[in-house]
């Protein structure tokens, strides 16, 4: 269903992504692992058409991304990191802008709506603009919103960010749930390895731009020798605290210094 | 319904729910109309110009509706601040139609600003010459509001941040406004100037609005009309050409 190939992204000096490799199998559950500032929302970002490959293929439902990518955008949905919806809209507004982009039909829409506003308990809320509306609250909305058309791929990025125990589990029921019963592949990236392992048939963990293992929970396990997936991906990744900001920084120092000693 | 039709109302609902804001953008313009109109007016009488109030008035609601369109052309940056522009760009609709309904949608809220500010004129004083030349004028309206409304959603698709705004605001859309004669007739002006504002696309505006409201013409409606609709073309297609390489 997703297939890529040598993806680079760079952003000046600094590869954010760097070669990587994949393949997401139509019907699969895969998640991204990766410290901050791995390159797992810049691989989401390529893999949705909202930023061009500095290098590499990537298919999607066997469409070149870069080639179709209208085509493409039929074909997922996507719950984003930071925040993506239109606060002076009401809930139950920015529902229906994104039913009408989906196509989905009204009746499908109206109904679908109900149930999955009861279902994240914003249904009373629904009325209200969303910039009145608490972080988790909105958190609610953007994953109810993205489960309002069904998709044949759905992107979470990082999705239970914030959000209380119960939603949490309410979300990884409900994803099961489609990915079951309808066949959605689902790409995840998360922090919470407790999540990947529930949720996710294979795991790919990245770091520094480029993926250094991948495989079943299990073989993440194995491959490490260790007990459980938190010290596979220490063991993986290294126990050093990452700042996403701190490749921002050095890149613009990076800059900086080519400002002013000039192209030598 | 379809996405165009959902994005201009989507700008519809943010104006009718933004009251202060109206209110608030509706504050200059009432400013030089009633300020400049009746502080000017008796100069401008002796000069043998007539009514400075009847005269402005075109120009004030131009000026209207010129700040109010590339505003809500450049909403597209705040859309990137907040977030709500990944959600247009990642859905299944063809760019130039998210384009197109942002910027129909933001027409017709500066179409809205100008009737209001015509209506405030018309309480103070102004006087429409010829009613039938009515529906004429706000198809001038309708044309500045759509170029310049094109105009805001090409430099916001451009520029990435809200620092770029207060840069075009005093780089663009300030001359573009002072140099379009909607404070002062364009005849007899020094050469330099009369130059510069004939290549201000709000001069074409302005005079097609005070041809049709007042009977007063510098340049002709045929010439106003053409040049308006040549060029609000030209910017819609460059709008939706940069809109379409937006990344986030």
């Amino acid at each position: 269903m997703i297939r890529v190939e040598n993806l680079v992204r760079q952003f000046g000096d600094f590869a954010a992504v760097d070669r990587i490799s994949f393949e997401v199998g139509a019907g699969e559950i895969f998640a991204f692992l990766g410290p901050n500032g791995a390159g797992k929302t810049t691989t989401i970002k390529m893999l949705t058409t909202l930023l061009r490959p500095t290098a590499g293929a990537i298919e999607i439902d066997g469409l070149d991304v870069a080639r179709h990518p209208h085509e493409v955008r039929r074909r997922f949905g996507i719950v984003f990191q930071d925040p993506s919806l239109d606060g002076d809209m009401t809930a139950e507004e920015n529902m229906e802008l994104h039913g009408v982009f989906y196509h989905v039909p009204r009746k499908v829409r109206v109904e679908r709506t109900e149930r999955l506003l009861r279902l994240f308990e914003l249904w009373e809320r629904r009325r209200d603009v969303v910039k009145t509306f608490s972080g988790g609250m909105k958190r609610r909305l953007e994953i109810a919103r993205g489960l309002l058309h069904t998709p044949k791929i759905l992107f979470l990025d990082e999705p239970t960010l914030g959000l209380d125990p119960q939603t949490r589990n309410q979300l990884w029921t409900h994803v099961k749930d489609l990915n079951q019963a309808e066949g959605v592949t689902v790409f995840l990236t998360t922090h919470y390895m407790d999540e990947a392992e529930r949720v996710a048939q294979r795991i790919a963990i990245m770091d520094h731009g480029k993926i250094v293992a991948l495989g079943s929970p299990q073989e993440l396990k194995q491959q490490t020798g260790k007990e459980s997936l938190e010290e596979a991906f220490l063991a993986l990744t290294g126990e050093t605290i990452r700042d996403e900001s701190a490749n921002v920084s050095r890149d613009q120092l990076k800059m900086m210094a080519k400002m002013w000693s000039g192209r030598r | 319904m379809s996405a165009i039709y959902i994005l201009w109302l989507r700008e519809l609902r943010r104006y009718v729910r933004s009251r202060a804001q109206v209110v608030a953008s509706l504050g200059q313009p009432l400013l030089y109309l009633l300020a400049l109109g009746f502080g000017l007016g008796p100069v401008f009488q002796r000069a043998g110009e007539g009514s400075y109030v009847q005269f402005v008035a075109p120009g004030v609601i131009a000026m209207t509706v010129l700040f109010s369109a590339v505003f809500s052309g450049m909403g597209l940056l705040w859309d990137r601040q907040f977030g709500f522009l990944k959600e247009t760009l990642v859905a299944p609709v063809p760019r130039i139609q998210v384009m197109l309904g942002r910027t129909l949608g933001g027409a017709t809220v500066a179409c809205i600003q100008g009737l209001l500010v015509g209506v405030v004129a018309f309480v103070a004083g102004f006087r429409v010459v010829d009613l039938r030349a009515l529906p004429l004028a706000l198809v001038f309206m309708g044309l500045i509001a759509a170029l310049f409304s094109a105009l805001g959603t090409a430099i916001g698709s451009a520029i990435e941040n809200i620092q770029g705004f207060q840069l075009t605001m005093n780089f663009l859309v300030m001359p573009v406004f002072f140099l379009s004669g909607a404070l002062f007739p364009l005849d007899h002006l020094p050469r330099v100037l009369s130059v510069i504002t004939r290549v201000d696309p709000l001069a074409y505006g302005v005079d097609g609005l005070r041809s049709t409201l007042i009977g007063r013409a510098e340049f002709g409606l045929a010439l106003d009309g053409a040049v308006l609709v040549v060029l609000g073309l030209v910017l819609l297609w460059t709008g939706s050409y940069l809109f379409r390489k937006i990344e986030v």
